[in-house]
């Protein structure tokens, strides 16, 4: 299993989030292709809420204590509660709504 | 003294104070060079300590703040977190809050 599969498995047990991204970033530093050495993750759960930034960074690694003394270079953590992810969705989806103005081009 | 002491009292000695790779002018890592950049653009002085070229700090500092990654950022004695953090509050506003908690002697 890839360092990425572990630490997705540990997060779904252990914070049981409502939604988790676990990315590989690791292409972007000078590392020897295939590394996970830079890791991001992204985490929505419960047990976020009401905790401020450092608590709920603490949880993350005390679940991944092995990985990160192990291979692991650097961990870009990005943790929301529920609430604070919708209201981050709102914010980020405000793309346009198409007016139709291409309706005519396809009158073959 | 003991390690521990020895990082509790810069932590208590120094308002803001960043352990990081590298230096401010130097970073080696670009977490710590982020980490510096923020720090830099509220004009304060603040301290730092180079964790590569203080081994002992950087194995046992992670026990003390019970934070494992560098950078780690301290203000009035109080762990605020790492860069994302750092990031994140900056970006909210927050930082700038703590930031004017702080006094400045000259």
């Amino acid at each position: 299993m890839s360092i990425c599969e572990t630490i997705e498995k540990k997060l779904n047990i252990e914070i049981e989030p409502l939604h988790l991204e676990v990315i590989n970033e690791s292409h972007m530093h000078n590392v020897e292709p295939g590394s996970e050495s830079h890791i991001r993750i992204v985490a929505v759960a419960d047990i976020f809420s009401n905790l401020n930034l450092v608590k709920r960074h603490q949880i993350i690694y005390k679940h991944l204590n092995e990985e990160i003394s192990g291979p692991i270079h650097a961990i870009s953590l990005h943790t929301f509660s529920p609430q604070e992810w919708e209201e981050r969705k709102q914010e980020t989806s405000s793309s346009p709504e198409c007016l139709g103005g291409n309706e005519n081009d396809n009158s073959q | 003294m003991s390690i521990e002491a020895q990082i509790k009292e810069q932590i208590t000695a120094n308002p803001i104070l960043v352990y990081m790779k590298g230096s401010p002018d130097a970073p080696e890592c670009g977490f710590s060079s982020r980490a510096c950049q923020i720090l830099i653009s509220y004009g304060k002085p603040f301290s730092f300590v180079n964790i590569l070229i203080n081994p002992e700090i950087r194995s046992n500092l992670p026990k003390v703040s019970n934070w494992p990654t560098f950078p780690q950022l301290f203000i009035n004695g109080e762990l605020v977190g790492g860069s994302d953090i750092m990031v994140e509050l900056h970006e909210n506003g927050s930082l700038q809050e703590l930031m004017d908690t702080v006094e400045v002697t000259t």
